[in-house]
C-alpha cells in the first residue's frame, strides 16, 4: 500500500501545478525579500547609494559632444554637473539627469572640442562620485549617409575582400601539391586560423572586461563562442548529410566553406573594430600597417583553398568562397562606424572565436583520418607547417600592431 | 609637403582623391583594430605621439565624413566645426542658499545676521573697565550635507552647520572665550592662528574633543591682522577638508578707515575622495558670485578679507579685473606692502586687499589658475555709482 503511493504519488499532482509551483514560491520569496529589506537592514540609514555609470559611446559633431550614458549599478544614479578637461560645462540630459538601474541617457554638451586633442569628460553625481570617459583623439563622429556607407564598404573591400580574394589565387599551385605538401598545407592552415583564435580571444576578453558590469561581457562572449561553435558543427553535419544523399559536392568543399564561414565570421568582428576604431576617433597612421594587414589577410585567403586541392572549383564557386571569408568585414565596418555598441562588439567577436574554433577542430578531424588528431601531428613536417602558419600571422601581425 | 604640391602635381593627384582618401583611411585604422577596441582609458599617449608625428594628423577623418577634401589644406587641422558657444561655460542650474547665503555670509561676523535673542545664544560681548571687551561664543561641530554646486552634496562636517565656519571678530587686546561642542561623530578641535598658551592650541591627541564632549578656549585677541581657525585632529587634511575651518579677524586698536568690508575663503570640495578637488569656490559654493555679483560703490574703500583654506592644491590666488588692489599680508600692518592685481596664497596664507572701484560695471574676479577658475572659483563685482544704490 505505502510502496503503491510512493510510486503513484507525485503523478497525481497536475503537471501545470507541478511546473508553477515552485515558481510561484519564488514570487512570494522575491516579495518577502522586497518587503523586509535584509540588505537595507545590513546596511542601515544614510549610507551613501552605490552608484555606477559607464559611458556607451561618445559622439562628437557640430553640436558639441553627446554621450550615451548607462546607470549598471544598483542605486537610482543623478548626473549634477558635468565636467570637460576639468571645467565644469553646460549639459543637458535627455530624458533626465536621474538614471535608474539599468538607466540610460544622453547626455549633450555643447563643449567646442579640438580636432586631434584629447578631452577627459567626467560625470558628477549628486553625491560628487566621477565618472570618466576619455576620447583618446577627438574627430568628429561618421553620420549614417550615403557617403560614409560607401566609404566603409570600400574600406572592406581593401581590408576584407580584396587581399582574401588574393588568398584564393593559390588555388593552381595548392592543387599540384603531393600528398605531404598537402598535410603541411593543411597543417599551416591550422596554424594560421590558432593564430586569428587566440587574437579573438583576446579582443574578446579585453573588450567583455571594458563594457558595463550588468552587460556580463565574459559571459556574453562565451555564450556567442559555443553558439556560433555547435551552429557551425550543425551546419556542417547538414552538409555532409545533404551531399550524400545527393551525390553532389565532395568533403574538400565542405570544408572550404566551413573555414570560409568561419574566417567570414572572425571578419565581421574584425570589420567592427575597423569601422569602431572610426566612429571612436581612434585612428592613427603608417604606411607599413596597410601592408600588413593585407599581408595578414591575404592568408586567409589561402586557408579557405587548401580543403579544395583534390577537387576542381569553377572561379564562381571559389569567388561565392572569397565572398563568404571577406564581404562581412563590409558589413562590420558598417556595424561599428554607425552603431557601435560594445554588446554587438563582443557578440561578434564571440561568434568569429566559436566559428574558428569549430574550423580547427574540423580540419584536424580530416586530417588524423583513422588516427587520433595527436598521432597525426606529431610529425616533422606537419609540425613546422603550424609553426610556420602561426609565424607568419605573427609576423605580419607585428606589422600591424 | 603637402602645401609644396605644384599646381600639376595636385591636378594629377586630385585623380586618385578618392583611393588616396581610401588608403589614408585604412592607415588610420589599423594600429587601432590590432590593439584594442572598447578600452579607452588605456588609450595610450603613444598613439597619440604617432599620430602627430606622422604629419597629417586625424584630419582624414574630417576629409572623409565631412566632406571636406584635403587637397589644397595644409594640414587635416583647423576649426572641426566644433560649437563656440564659450557662455557655455560654468555649472548648470543653482544652488539653495535657503541654509547658507555666500552673499550673506560676505558681510557677517560675530553672528551679526542673526536678530538679538538667536544672537546671544551664539554670541555675547561685554564691556571691560579698560574698555576691552570680552567676547564669548558657542562653536558647535554638525556632520552636514552641504551643497557646493547646483546638485551635487557633499557630507562635510562643519562648525555651526555652515563651511566656511562663522567669522570671528575681535580687536586687539579683547578676551575671546569660545565654548566648543562637539556634535559630530568624530573627534575634533579648535586651533586658533594667534598668539595663545599651548594649552589652547588644539592640536596635540590629547586636545582634541570627542564627540558629546566640550572645551572652552579662551586667549587674548592678539596680534591684529587678519586670522584663521581650523580643526587640528588626525588625520589633518581630512578634518580640513571635509569643512572645518573659518575666519577669525583681529581689528588694530585704532580702527582701519571705514570701508565697504567682505570676507572671502577660498575653498575646494574633494567630493570623490580622491585627494583632489572636483569643486573650488570661494565661500564654498561654485560660481556663487558669477550669479549673483557682488555689488559695490564706485568711489567707496572696498576691504576684502581673504583667506585660502583650499586643500591639496600648494597654493590659490586671487586676480581682480580691470583695476589694481593695495595688499596688507596677514593683515599685521596698517600700511600696504605692494599693488597688484593678482596675489598668490599659500595653503593657510591670507591678506587683506584694498581698493576703490573707479568705473561703473561688471569685474570679474577669480583664481589666476585657470582650472580652478573653470571648477568654480569665479565671480564678479557690479559697481553702481553712489546715487544709484538702492
Amino acid at each position: 500500500m505505502s510502496a503503491d503511493a510512493n510510486v503513484h504519488g507525485p503523478s497525481r499532482l497536475p503537471l501545470w501545478f507541478a511546473a508553477l509551483a515552485p515558481i510561484a514560491l519564488l514570487v512570494a520569496l522575491v516579495a518577502l525579500i522586497v518587503r523586509t529589506g535584509p540588505a537595507e537592514r545590513l546596511r542601515g540609514e544614510n549610507v551613501p547609494p552605490v552608484e555606477q555609470l559607464a559611458v556607451n559611446r561618445a559622439v562628437l559633431n557640430d553640436d558639441g559632444i553627446s554621450l550615451s550614458v548607462l546607470n549598471d549599478g544598483p542605486d537610482p544614479v543623478t548626473i549634477a554637473q558635468v565636467t570637460v578637461d576639468d571645467a565644469y560645462w553646460a549639459f543637458k540630459a535627455e530624458p533626465g539627469n536621474v538614471l535608474k538601474h539599468l538607466g540610460r541617457a544622453t547626455v549633450r554638451i555643447p563643449y567646442p572640442w579640438v580636432e586631434g586633442d584629447a578631452h577627459l569628460i567626467k560625470l558628477v553625481t549628486s553625491t560628487g562620485a566621477t565618472f570618466e570617459h576619455e576620447i583618446p583623439v577627438a574627430v568628429r563622429s561618421p553620420e549614417p549617409s550615403a557617403r560614409s556607407l560607401g566609404i566603409f564598404t570600400l574600406i572592406g573591400l581593401y581590408v576584407g575582400v580584396i587581399p582574401v580574394a588574393l588568398g584564393l589565387l593559390w588555388w593552381p599551385l595548392v592543387a599540384r601539391l603531393k600528398s605531404t605538401g598537402l598535410d603541411v598545407l593543411l597543417a599551416l592552415t591550422i596554424g594560421l586560423l590558432v593564430f586569428l583564435l587566440v587574437d579573438a580571444l583576446q579582443e574578446g576578453f579585453e573588450t567583455a572586461n571594458g563594457m558595463a558590469a550588468s552587460y556580463q561581457g565574459l559571459a556574453l562572449f562565451v555564450a556567442a563562442a559555443l553558439g556560433a561553435y555547435l551552429a557551425l558543427e550543425s551546419f556542417s553535419g547538414w552538409l555532409s548529410r545533404r551531399s550524400h544523399a545527393r551525390r553532389t559536392g565532395s568533403h574538400g568543399f565542405i570544408l572550404a566553406l566551413l573555414v570560409a564561414v568561419g574566417i567570414g565570421l572572425h571578419n565581421l568582428g574584425e570589420g567592427l573594430a575597423i569601422g569602431a576604431a572610426f566612429a571612436l576617433g581612434e585612428a592613427a597612421l603608417g604606411t607599413l600597417l596597410i601592408i600588413g594587414f593585407t599581408l595578414h589577410n591575404t592568408t586567409e585567403g589561402l586557408a579557405i583553398v587548401a580543403p579544395l586541392s583534390r577537387e576542381r572549383p569553377s572561379i564562381a564557386s571559389l569567388a561565392r568562397l572569397g565572398l563568404i571569408g571577406g564581404a562581412p568585414t563590409i558589413a562590420g565596418a558598417w556595424i561599428g562606424g554607425l552603431v557601435y555598441s560594445p554588446v554587438l562588439a563582443v557578440a561578434f567577436l564571440g561568434f568569429g572565436a566559436g566559428a574558428i574554433a569549430q574550423v580547427i577542430a574540423q580540419i584536424s578531424k580530416q586530417m588524423a583520418g583513422e588516427t587520433t588528431v595527436i598521432e597525426r601531428f606529431a610529425s616533422a613536417p606537419i609540425l613546422a607547417g603550424l609553426l610556420a602558419g602561426f609565424g607568419v600571422m605573427y609576423a605580419t601581425g607585428l606589422m600591424v600592431g | 609637403m603637402r602645401g609644396r604640391h605644384s599646381r600639376a602635381a595636385a591636378g594629377l593627384l586630385s585623380r586618385f582623391e578618392p583611393m588616396r582618401l581610401t588608403l589614408e583611411a585604412i592607415r588610420s585604422i589599423f594600429l587601432y583594430s590590432q590593439n584594442r577596441l572598447i578600452d579607452l582609458t588605456k588609450m595610450a599617449i603613444s598613439r597619440r605621439a604617432l599620430l602627430k608625428w606622422s604629419g597629417f594628423g586625424s584630419g582624414v577623418a574630417t576629409a572623409l565624413f565631412s566632406g571636406r577634401r584635403l587637397l589644397g589644406q595644409t594640414a587635416g587641422h583647423g576649426s572641426a566645426g566644433s560649437p563656440h558657444t564659450i557662455h557655455a561655460m560654468g555649472p548648470v542650474g543653482r544652488v539653495s542658499t535657503e541654509w547658507f547665503n555666500p552673499s550673506a555670509f560676505l558681510r557677517t561676523w560675530n553672528f551679526s545676521h542673526l536678530r538679538p535673542e538667536e544672537r546671544s545664544r551664539h554670541y555675547r560681548e561685554t564691556r571691560r573697565p579698560d574698555g576691552t571687551y570680552l567676547r564669548e561664543y558657542e562653536i558647535a561641530a554638525v556632520d552636514r550635507e552641504i551643497e557646493i554646486a547646483p546638485g551635487v552634496y557633499f557630507p562635510a562636517w562643519t562648525y555651526n552647520g555652515q563651511v566656511p565656519g562663522p567669522t570671528l571678530r575681535a580687536t586687539e587686546g579683547d578676551r575671546v572665550r569660545v565654548t566648543f561642542v562637539n556634535q559630530g561623530t568624530h573627534p575634533h578641535s579648535i586651533h586658533f592662528h594667534g598668539w595663545h598658551p599651548p594649552e589652547m592650541d588644539g592640536s596635540f591627541p590629547a586636545q582634541q574633543v570627542n564627540p558629546g564632549d566640550r572645551f572652552v578656549y579662551e586667549f587674548d585677541a592678539d596680534p591684529f591682522g587678519l586670522h584663521l581657525y581650523h580643526c587640528h585632529t588626525l588625520p589633518l587634511k581630512r578634518h580640513i577638508h571635509k569643512g572645518l575651518y573659518g575666519v577669525f579677524i583681529v581689528d588694530p586698536k585704532t580702527s582701519r578707515p571705514l570701508a565697504d568690508e567682505m570676507v572671502m575663503v577660498l575653498n575646494g570640495f574633494d567630493t570623490n575622495f580622491d585627494v583632489d578637488n572636483e569643486v573650488y569656490a570661494v565661500n564654498s559654493i561654485a560660481n556663487h558670485y558669477m550669479n549673483e555679483p557682488i555689488r559695490v560703490e564706485v568711489g567707496r574703500l572696498v576691504r576684502m578679507y581673504v583667506v585660502n583654506l583650499t586643500e591639496f592644491d600648494l597654493i590659490n590666488s586671487f586676480h581682480l579685473h580691470g583695476m589694481f588692489f593695495d595688499v596688507n599680508r596677514t593683515g599685521t600692518a596698517t600700511t600696504s606692502s605692494e599693488r597688484t592685481d593678482t596675489i598668490m596664497l599659500c595653503q593657510g596664507e591670507r591678506a587683506i586687499l584694498e581698493t576703490r572701484f573707479r568705473y561703473p560695471g561688471r569685474f570679474m574676479f577669480h583664481a589666476h589658475q585657470s582650472e580652478f577658475a573653470e571648477l568654480g572659483w569665479m565671480g564678479a563685482f557690479e559697481a553702481t555709482e553712489p546715487n544709484d544704490v538702492g
